[in-house]
């Protein structure tokens, strides 16, 4: 699939210059986000919590085989049917099948990257299949059709005003409805949907592998009615989403919560087992569960980006980040965006495809404070920086800059006699012709030299 | 006590002043201090570009420039850290420099385990931008704070004053807007103050740079030279 990666600095400068309102909403959501996360992390020994998490997580991926053969025994034990796909193509034809077994006209989607990620609604949307997204925020990114912006709060890039102006010319409610109001009437918009659709399709927060569990957090409700009202739902997981315990559940259920949204607990928690076997039981006639491997077995295999595989989706580090809050996601031109983005994409999708994104950061640090599995994203990203200048992926302007740094470092008496020319040069009206200084220039004052450098002083005495 | 400056590259050309005053600051408390001509770059631009190879010869060359020194003290929480945390990480292990390293506000409180300076900056109230490396990597969370106020300065908090002001070296020329647009959400909750400190100037380079583009007249300060006007005695001035 082809992204919009490459063009990321270029998106970055436009939304930042020509789209204002987007760095506003976004930096005052992502504020709001964190501040929460930082009071809910306050209330616990957050980092025993992180330690033991991400050891659960690293066990886990480490016995994968093992706890996959484990969740697929379950589910079918429970009833449910299990499907693998190793790529993108395959997920997507899974579906199609699936709906075309069971007619299905009508789908309800809860919020699903995954689903983002292998493109799944035009491919519904193509055999004349109405998806209807239920999240308010993917539902009123359907209604923009603009893709979701970030993980968790996929609409987090637009004003209240925006969608006031939105709501009222689709769904008629007043120009200046509050959001309560506004949340109504994309309910009511949804009801009937809800009853008539025939397919379900959501992602995973988790999978247990002891008991076969899909477990999946929301706070709406949706999820919930789109899981249990159709005939049939259908839960696409990413194979990285497994727990080998019901006890593990719970705890990464509360530390989920309180990561993505400082809450102790998600409002509504699904846990599915599997179809409703009696007449009598509630539930949907049949529950599909799409495993999707779609590159994270090569993630998993690389040396270092396999720690990014530990990744709960739940956007703290988008929050925390001070690159991601000047743009939102959609300058990063992929599904996942941000910190986690910059350190999963080159992993899901190839280096040489990702590219720049292991250099979209200043790498200071924040995105690993708020992971909740510690993940090390600015060391992953220093990995995937080395990989590419091993590749020939970085201006080979910037490659010889730097070694000629080496060189000089090494031999101090040249170092001397250069450093001192290039900060006089960089001084002048010159400077704007150096390539790395012209850059700079375009948005800050030159830096100004000292009269005399240190050393001038230190041989003339300090006093 | 004797300490050998790693003056820094930026500290050497852009804020000699500053270093100067790291100099007057640690003679003050009592130490020797020397300079080791043959130092250089710490290496960090080509271990933040990915280019661990060279990185490693710089780090190499610093290790042998340093080798007879007790303490090294850094006036730069970012290169400070690179010898730190990533030399380590760089020569597989060798943590010989990493140990007798300080970045200045570590060393002032914990080293000499000075946090009252004088009253030099008695009246005077001021913001401090944490750099990143000296908050996250070495955990400098209030060792600035302790000291300016040591020195009788009022800190106003500044809400946006742990986040990143976007310079991150390369960083800063690679995605320009993002990085400029980083330094205007420092400058644009900036409270009225008359300084803005920081312990690192790349960092300071960055936001007076973006802060003169912007014709907006924040007084940017080295923590050097911050405190060393704050030794001062009650009256006295530097």
């Amino acid at each position: 699939m082809p992204t919009g990666i490459r063009d990321y600095p270029a998106r970055a400068r436009e939304i930042i210059r020509k789209d204002p309102l987007v760095r506003e909403s976004v930096t005052g959501a992502t504020i709001a986000f964190d501040e929460k996360r930082r009071r809910s992390y306050a209330e616990i020994d957050a980092e025993a919590w992180r330690r033991w998490a991400e050891g659960v997580k690293n066990h886990t991926l480490t016995h994968l085989d093992r706890y996959l053969t484990e969740a697929e025994a379950r589910l079918e034990a429970n009833g449910a049917e299990v499907h693998w796909a190793e790529d993108a193509a395959e997920a997507r034809e899974i579906v199609m099948e699936l709906a075309q077994r069971h007619s299905v006209r009508d789908v309800v989607k809860g919020k699903s990257m995954l689903t983002e990620e292998i493109d799944l609604n035009p491919a519904l949307e193509r055999a004349r299949i109405d998806v209807l997204e239920t999240d308010l925020g993917e539902f009123i990114l359907q209604l923009f059709d603009e893709p979701p912006s970030h993980i968790l709060g996929p609409a987090i890039h637009k004003s209240l005003q925006q969608v006031r102006n939105l709501f009222t010319e689709v769904l008629r409610t007043d120009s200046d409805a509050d959001p309560d109001t506004l949340a109504q009437a994309a309910r009511e918009a949804l009801s009937d949907v809800f009853i008539r659709a025939d397919m379900g399709i959501t992602g995973a927060n988790f999978l247990v592998a002891e008991t076969g569990t899909v477990a999946l957090i929301e706070n709406e409700g949706n999820i919930r009615l789109a899981t249990s009202l159709p005939r049939v739902h259908v839960a696409i997981v990413g194979i990285e989403k497994l727990l080998p315990r019901m006890t593990d559940l719970a705890g990464f259920l509360q530390l989920t919560a309180r990561a993505a949204t400082g809450q102790p607990i998600g409002c509504f928690v699904s846990l599915i087992q599997g179809p409703a076997l009696h007449p009598e039981d509630d539930g949907p006639e049949e529950v599909h569960v799409i495993l999707v491997d779609n590159g994270r077995t090569d993630v998993l295999a690389h040396e270092h980006a396999w720690e990014a595989l530990r990744c709960l989706r739940c956007g703290a580090c988008l929050n925390v980040c001070p690159v991601y809050r000047q743009t939102g996601g959609h300058a990063y031109g992929y599904v996942y965006s941000g910190p986690i983005g910059s350190v999963l994409d080159p992993g899901l999708l190839g280096l040489h495809e990702a590219m720049p994104l292991p250099f979209a950061s200043s790498l200071c640090g924040a995105c690993f404070d708020a992971c909740p599995v510690r993940i090390p994203i600015p060391e992953l990203l220093l990995e995937w920086r080395r990989e590419a200048q091993e590749a020939g992926l970085t201006p080979w302007k910037e490659r010889a800059a730097l070694a000629g740094l080496a060189g000089m470092a090494t031999r101090p008496g040249l170092y001397r006699a250069a450093g001192k020319l290039g900060s006089r040069l960089a001084g002048t009206g010159m400077a704007r012709s150096l390539p790395m200084l012209g850059a700079w220039a375009e948005d800050r004052a030159l830096p100004k030299p000292s009269r005399r450098t240190f050393r001038e002083l230190w041989r003339a005495g300090i006093e | 006590m004797n300490v050998a400056l790693f003056v820094t590259c930026l500290a050497d050309h852009y804020f000699a002043d500053a270093a100067a005053d790291t100099v007057r600051l640690l003679r003050h408390l009592g130490c020797t201090v020397t300079f080791p001509e043959a130092q250089t770059c710490c290496g960090q631009p080509a271990y933040n570009a990915g280019r661990q190879g060279e990185a490693l010869r710089m780090a190499r060359h610093t290790i042998g420039v340093f080798e007879d020194a007790d303490a090294v003290v850094v006036p730069s929480g970012s290169c400070a850290t690179m010898v730190k945390k990533f030399y380590p990480r760089l020569t597989g292990g060798a943590a010989v420099l990493a140990d007798r390293t300080f970045e200045l506000a570590e060393f002032i409180v914990h080293g000499l385990g000075a946090t009252t300076l004088g009253d030099g900056l008695a009246g005077r109230r001021v913001a401090i931008h944490q750099d990143c490396h000296a908050l996250r990597e070495l955990g400098l969370e209030n060792e600035p704070a302790t000291l300016l106020e040591g020195c009788g300065a009022e800190v106003v908090p500044w809400e946006a004053q742990d986040e990143c002001c976007g310079f991150g070296g390369l960083f800063s020329v690679k995605m320009t807007a993002v990085s400029a647009a980083m330094a205007d959400r420092k400058l644009d909750t900036l409270p009225d103050v008359d300084w803005v400190v920081s312990g690192d100037g790349g960092c300071v380079l960055h936001l007076d740079g973006r802060s003169r583009a912007r014709d907006m007249g924040a007084r940017f300060v080295h923590l050097a030279t911050a405190l060393w006007r704050g030794t001062a005695a009650p009256g006295g001035a530097r």
